[in-house]
């Protein structure tokens, strides 16, 4: 109370020799620093940032991350192999297909399979319904952050619809599990075929729906144009890919660039911004929307019946009906788990085109079942590098918007 | 040797001391006085252009003499090629040039190496912790002398005791 009270004396001191500064008090001003998070529903999580503020405007952020650190990477040294795919669910729990894709194509290259052509179509066609559910969460909470509540209902009723199918293809509907190394672990039913050909149609109409809300939207234009605007050089001096790095111009896009799994079998473009805000990644997203449909449409169209897991029985899984009725397989399955496959030594970096940037894998082996070192490249931690440089000179409501812009995860960020 | 080595070991001779392509990645090790020229020069020269980091991690071999590596992969939009630039560094004299004034996202992944394995970089603009917190005293996890059960008052908890395979 006495440091509060001192403080007050000197500021409105009043100078005996100048009696008009009683009526003009010389005024301390200094930059205040504001507490934001780790409970703050707008930070998708447990982040908190420091924020230095003057006036309004933001002078400096510093992120202060790890409150949902749960040391994967140290414990992927403890398992073997097969025993981290539930794992990579829990990094980005909103997008559990695609981690699971990222770490089963690393491993794959680490061994050097192939998958069946079959199992690559369905992986792409889960990827890309991954990628809409994404999106899809992506906008409805970015809207919501920025005060378009309406969105938000949207875009949940038909991310419910594809999250319900996941359920039918592997029973969970966020921590899904369902790549294996070397293929997927179930095929799709008729019915799975059915619904999913049905959302096709009904999907692109609702898409447009979304945009009417946001398009002509005087706030949310307001908030989006112009805010958080990064350079291309910047932007990739910082590392940032997906969405967030494509705003600034970049063409850059894994699934083009370093082609994988059926994406060269598929004609799709790839949207580019100009500016490098807000709006730009917003509406490049929007535009991937109608890109998963249409990579969608052309799997459905060309998949040919065939296997769905490599035949590599020294590293692949057995069949899961032959295991509860065939002795060999359940020993084989009962060792990949227990002891894992041995791998050669060696390391290999591998990045997949998730639907926030790329994620990728570096894996280090020294032979063995069990990885020596597993690094994950999250793309959520590495966009959160530039928010200082991104935010500078921007208004406190901006903060939000750009932690959304970057469609941050904390499971991901401090995994 | 691939060609992205043999430009290296061109232009900065005698720096290279381990070249390794294996499924179809290119690995160089560099001498740690050596990283930070190297880095810019990936990044400057016309015909290379490595303006794209990925990622900055490390590797702990407790049995070889210098015990810690560290891991930057850079990538090239221009030429669409990668490239993973690697120095080793002794556990006594545990600090490498920093590269965040080459690529600026080298801040954060230093700042992560820097709080999983203790490796400290020179001239960071601000070398904390990132995700463990900053009183944090036991150590750093990702060593391999680091037990997967914790250190310090984690280490009590009775359950952990108990055999679990």
């Amino acid at each position: 109370m006495s440091q509060f009270e001192d403080q007050r004396t000197t500021v409105y001191k009043v100078d005996p020799e100048h009696p008009e500064s009683e009526t003009l008090p010389t005024l301390r001003t200094e930059e205040l620093l504001l507490n934001m998070g780790p409970q703050h529903p707008s930070t998708h999580g447990v982040l908190k940032v420091i924020l230095e503020l003057e006036g309004e405007r933001l002078v400096k952020s510093t992120p202060v991350m790890g409150f949902l650190h749960r040391g994967v990477e140290k414990l992927a040294e403890e398992g073997t192999y097969h025993q981290f795919i539930p794992h990579t669910d829990r990094l980005d729990y909103v997008c559990a297909m695609y981690n699971n894709f990222a770490y089963c194509r690393a491993v794959e290259k680490l061994m050097n399979i192939t998958v069946p052509d079959r199992a690559e179509y369905l992986r792409t066609i889960v990827a890309e319904i991954q990628r809409i559910i994404g999106h899809q969460f992506w906008l409805g909470t970015q809207a919501l952050d920025i005060g378009a509540m309406t969105v938000f209902f949207y875009c949940f009723r038909d991310r419910e619809i594809l999250l319900d199918w996941f359920d039918e293809l592997c029973g969970a509907r966020l921590t899904t599990s369902w790549y294996r190394i070397g293929g997927v672990e179930r095929d799709f039913t008729p019915s799975l075929f059915a619904k999913l050909k049905q959302f096709l149609d009904y999907f692109p109409p609702k898409i447009d729906e979304y945009v009417i809300f946001l398009e002509k939207n005087r706030i949310w234009l307001a908030r989006t144009k112009g805010v958080a605007v990064i350079s291309a050089e910047d932007a990739l001096s910082f590392g940032l890919s997906g969405p967030t790095l494509r705003g600034s111009g970049v063409d850059f896009d894994l699934r083009k660039y370093e082609p994988y799994s059926a994406y060269p079998k598929c004609e799709f473009s790839v949207p580019v911004g100009k500016n490098g805000d807000t709006y730009d990644r917003y509406w490049i997203r929007v535009q991937e929307l109608y890109e998963s449909v249409k990579i969608i449409r052309q799997c459905l169209e060309q998949i040919q019946d065939g296997p769905i897991m490599a035949d590599v029985p020294s590293v692949t899984l057995p069949p899961k009906e032959r295991v509860f009725t065939n002795l060999e397989s359940m020993i084989q399955q009962f060792k990949l788990f227990s002891q894992g496959f041995n791998a050669p030594p060696g390391e290999i970096y591998c990045g997949t085109e998730a639907h926030k940037g790329e994620l990728g894998f570096y894996i280090v082996s020294t032979g063995g079942g069990k990885p020596y070192r597993l690094k994950i490249r999250a793309p959520s931690f590495i966009h959160m590098g530039a928010f200082d440089h991104m935010s500078k000179g921007y208004m406190i409501s901006d903060a939000v918007t750009i932690f959304g812009t970057y469609d941050i995860v904390m499971g991901e960020c401090d995994r | 040797m691939s060609q992205l080595a043999k430009r290296i070991e061109d232009t900065f001779p005698g720096t290279c001391t381990k070249v390794v392509e294996w499924r179809g990645d290119v690995a160089v090790t560099v001498k740690r006085e050596n990283l930070h020229d190297v880095a810019r020069f990936l990044r400057d020269d016309p015909a290379l252009r490595f303006d794209y980091i990925v990622h900055v991690s490390s590797v702990d071999w407790p049995d070889d003499e210098e015990r810690f590596e560290v891991v930057y992969e850079v990538y090239s939009i221009r030429t669409r090629q990668r490239i993973r630039l690697k120095s080793r560094v002794p556990e006594s004299d545990c600090i490498v040039d920093s590269l965040t004034d080459v690529w600026k996202g080298a801040d954060f992944m230093e700042r992560e190496v820097y709080d999983m394995m203790g490796i400290r970089f020179r001239n960071h603009p601000d070398l904390r912790r990132i995700l463990m917190p900053d009183e944090y005293e036991e150590g750093y996890p990702l060593r391999k002398d680091f037990p997967l059960r914790g250190k310090g008052w984690r280490d009590t908890f009775e359950f952990l005791d108990e055999p679990t395979r």
